[in-house]
């Protein structure tokens, strides 16, 4: 007879199987079962967290800078709750997740027993699914399912709660199956039919755009590679939205910069204009689309994704190509070599006229801002950090904001899997965490979270992790003492009534850094930035960056709420320039 | 700036909505009634009626009808949704006025009241093969099987024969000839 494993040391097995090297969590007495037994698996270190909505950002960072899961463990009640905001975070940006909670035992369950909630009830609409593990012989093949849940078709979190008594009762331990398909969910059948009238489209255009999304990262490195083959061996232009931006080179000249409400003047005019657009692996966020009506009117669109429910969603398209990214763009460049083999020399003609136009959008240079030599512009700030760690391979994390914006604007990405931003949730507190996970999976590489100083104090907590695992991740704040977009926003739209925007009492960020016993840099002026960011780098051990910004900076340029790409605002560099020239006004 | 506050845009469109009558085949496990109606009031969608139950015992399958109603745009989003779901098996749709299907739905009416106003009752439903499920002296019990306007409707005619309870299911639907959803 086989050996009989308890239900704790089967979630371990389990991990083992998936190979899982990391798992972050918090113990609570619905889980103690799994705590005693981690020592006993080698292979698995567990990363201990402050609160449990750093767990799951720092899985989220851990998923995305590696490809693999993200995998959470934390207890029943508060613990769960705690959880599902990361889960949620997830849920909209794609991101895999696994998290195991700890329950109460199942005679307890529905009678508000001590730390007891509904956490399948409470997580049902923030998971792709979720599991109440009541059977200990269903313990293994559901976490082995979960695995697969969570990684297959289009990425996202998943949880499995599993009550303390079947973490004690024992059984015999199953192996994962390689399952046949999971009931239909993961489609990847789009046929040779789709991919021809694609590279029929692509002939025809003269104003073509690929605007490209997270699918192309969460398609896998290989999906980037195709990518710049196909936009390389077409000529055509590229934009990307805030979660693709890495898989195509930001530096390259056939890229626009990123669209959506504060994405460049060439990208969204050329959305706008574009006959022929081809969206792969995005999805039609608000963000990016501004007012639906208005929304690129004149262009045929082309949608490939993985999830079928994203197509037609928000904005109708031409043709509909379902399929992982990697694959659909494989056979499309097989198909254009076999079919149209000298696309690049006959297709330059057609769309002349077009980029000759993109460059006339480029010259407004939208990301230009007032430069000062008496305060730090957060945007030279961005700048300066990408100049002074471009030669390194460095992943930047965010928090969400201004600062957020500002760094996809001016920090360029080459490589896919270097930049995680919370997109759709938006959450706040995202990135201090997300850096430790993503340091945690690349422990020698340089980790940056671009914070914000109102951000960073949601989770300014997971320094003490920071500490405790000597994760040298650098938490680089353009401290403005307003929450900056908010105020932004309040400036633009509510009168300048600045309601609750600004942090009176804001903790002396050096001293906290000491206070967790890592390093503390404050930086004033344009003239000492250079030389403090050289320090911040040349420091082995955790910072916090203390920049002193430009308190009303505003983030342009901007699409205004309910207007369309061709209406945006520009920065007041150009407003002003534009009223003296008179032309100006038609960009307003 | 103009009117808008929002960070967010306006939509004034407004769109013809088309009734529709949504099957689903479902794994029978626990929670996934609640992902399937979560699911509708997440979004936004709604739902007309609902009938649930276990089609198939050893397989352990439920087939859930929905009855909601949308744009179309909305009617391939709750399909596109629904499919989406692990416990999914299948998820069939069609118009309510589509030919090649039946729907029914079955109602239970109590009326209280002397002999003729039961006997009155009785014959009102004539038309929807009214069963007598109860009697005594002075209540009946009456099932009927019909549409849901004409179930609405027998709900108002019947109250002056002296209905006082109402209880009605969700529409299930079956299609006509040899053919089964797909």
């Amino acid at each position: 007879m086989s050996k009989l494993y308890s239900g704790a040391e089967i979630v371990f097995k389990c991990m083992e199987d998936q190979n899982v090297d990391h798992i972050f969590g918090y113990p609570g007495g619905a889980v103690l079962p799994i705590y005693d037994e981690l020592q006993n698996f080698k292979s698995i270190k567990h990363v201990l967290v402050r609160h449990e909505q750093g767990a799951g950002h720092a899985a989220e960072g851990y998923a995305r800078s590696s490809g693999k899961p993200g995998v959470i463990l934390v207890t029943s009640g508060p613990g769960a709750t705690n959880v599902v905001t990361a889960l949620t975070d997830a849920y909209m940006d794609s991101i895999p997740l696994v998290c195991i909670s700890g329950q109460v035992p199942t005679h307890l369950i529905g009678t508000d027993a001590f730390q007891e909630c509904d956490t399948t009830g409470i997580t049902r609409p923030c998971t792709k699914h979720n599991w109440l593990v009541k059977d200990i012989n269903d313990l293994a093949s559901t976490i082995h399912k979960a695995f697969e849940v969570a990684t297959t078709g289009r990425p996202g979190p998943v949880l499995v709660d599993i009550p303390k008594d079947i973490q004690f009762q024992k059984t015999k331990y199953k192996k994962p199956k390689k399952e046949k398909k999971l009931n239909g969910k993961y489609h990847n059948h789009f046929n040779q039919n789709s991919i021809d009238h694609l590279i029929d489209l692509m002939s025809k255009s003269s104003k073509p755009i690929f605007y490209t999304g997270g699918g192309v990262i969460n398609s896998g490195p290989k999906a980037s590679e195709l990518l710049r083959e196909l936009v390389y061996a077409t000529g055509f232009p590229i934009t990307s939205t805030l979660q693709g931006l890495g898989s195509f080179p930001g530096d390259d000249n056939q890229f626009l910069g990123m669209l959506g409400m504060h994405g460049t003047y060439e990208a969204n005019n050329a959305m706008h204009d574009c006959d022929l657009m081809i969206n792969i692996g995005a999805r039609f966020d608000d963000r990016i689309t501004g007012k639906i009506d208005e929304f690129s009117p004149k262009s045929k669109k082309v949608h490939i994704d993985i999830d079928p429910s994203s197509i037609n969603k928000n904005v109708k398209v031409d043709l509909a190509i379902v399929g992982d990214v990697k694959t659909v763009l494989s056979s499309t460049l097989k198909s254009l070599k076999q079919k149209k083999s000298k696309f690049l020399k006959s297709n330059k003609q057609k769309t002349s006229k077009w980029w000759e136009k993109i460059q006339k959008w480029r010259s407004v240079r939208s990301l230009d801002y007032i430069g000062s030599e008496e305060t730090i512009k957060p945007q030279y700030a961005i700048e300066r950090l990408y100049e002074l760690t471009k030669d390194k391979d460095s992943y930047i994390t965010t928090e969400v904001g201004q600062h957020q914006m500002w760094a996809a604007q001016h920090y360029k990405f080459n490589k896919p899997n270097r930049w995680m931003t919370s997109g759709g949730l938006g959450t706040m507190g995202y990135g201090l965490p997300a850096a430790v996970g993503v340091q945690v999976a690349h422990p020698k590489k340089l980790v940056i979270d671009i914070a914000g100083e109102a951000s960073v104090l949601m989770t300014i907590q997971e320094m003490s992790t920071a500490v405790q695992y000597n994760l040298p991740i650098k938490i680089f704040i353009l401290n403005n003492q307003y929450m900056g977009m908010v105020r932004q926003w309040q400036e633009l739209l509510h009168d300048k009534n600045y309601s609750e925007s600004y942090t009176a009492a804001l903790p002396d960020f050096v001293k906290l850094a000491e206070a967790y016993n890592c390093v503390g840099i404050r930086a004033k002026t344009p003239e000492e930035l250079d030389d403090k960011i050289i320090e911040m780098l040349n420091t082995d051990r955790p910072v916090i960056f203390d920049c002193m910004v430009d308190k009303v900076e505003n983030c342009f340029p901007m699409i205004p709420s309910g207007k369309p790409h061709n209406q945006m605002i520009l920065g007041p560099k150009d407003q002003e320039s534009k009223k003296i020239t008179g032309k100006g006004k038609s960009l307003v | 700036m103009p009117n808008s506050k929002s960070a967010y845009s306006f939509s004034n469109k407004k769109e013809k909505f088309d009734t529709h009558i949504i099957v689903v085949w479902v794994d029978n496990e626990a929670g996934v009634l609640a992902r399937v109606v979560g699911l509708f009031s997440g979004r936004g969608y709604n739902i007309e009626s609902l009938a649930v139950a276990q089609v198939d015992e050893k397989l352990k399958i439920s087939r859930i009808t929905i009855v909601t109603t949308g744009t179309p745009q909305v009617v391939n989003q709750i399909k596109l949704q629904l499919r989406k779901l692990v416990p999914v098996h299948k998820v069939a749709d069609f118009k309510r006025e589509d030919k090649a299907v039946i729907f029914k739905e079955m109602a239970l009416f109590k009326i209280v009241g002397p002999n003729n106003k039961l006997e009155g009752a009785l014959k009102a439903c004539k038309k929807y093969n009214p069963v007598l499920l109860d009697k005594t002296k002075k209540s009946n019990v009456i099932q009927i099987t019909a549409l849901r306007r004409e179930i609405d409707k027998m709900s108002k005619d019947l109250k002056k024969f002296g209905l006082v309870s109402v209880s009605r299911t969700g529409a299930v639907a079956m299609t006509r000839g040899a053919d089964i959803f797909k």
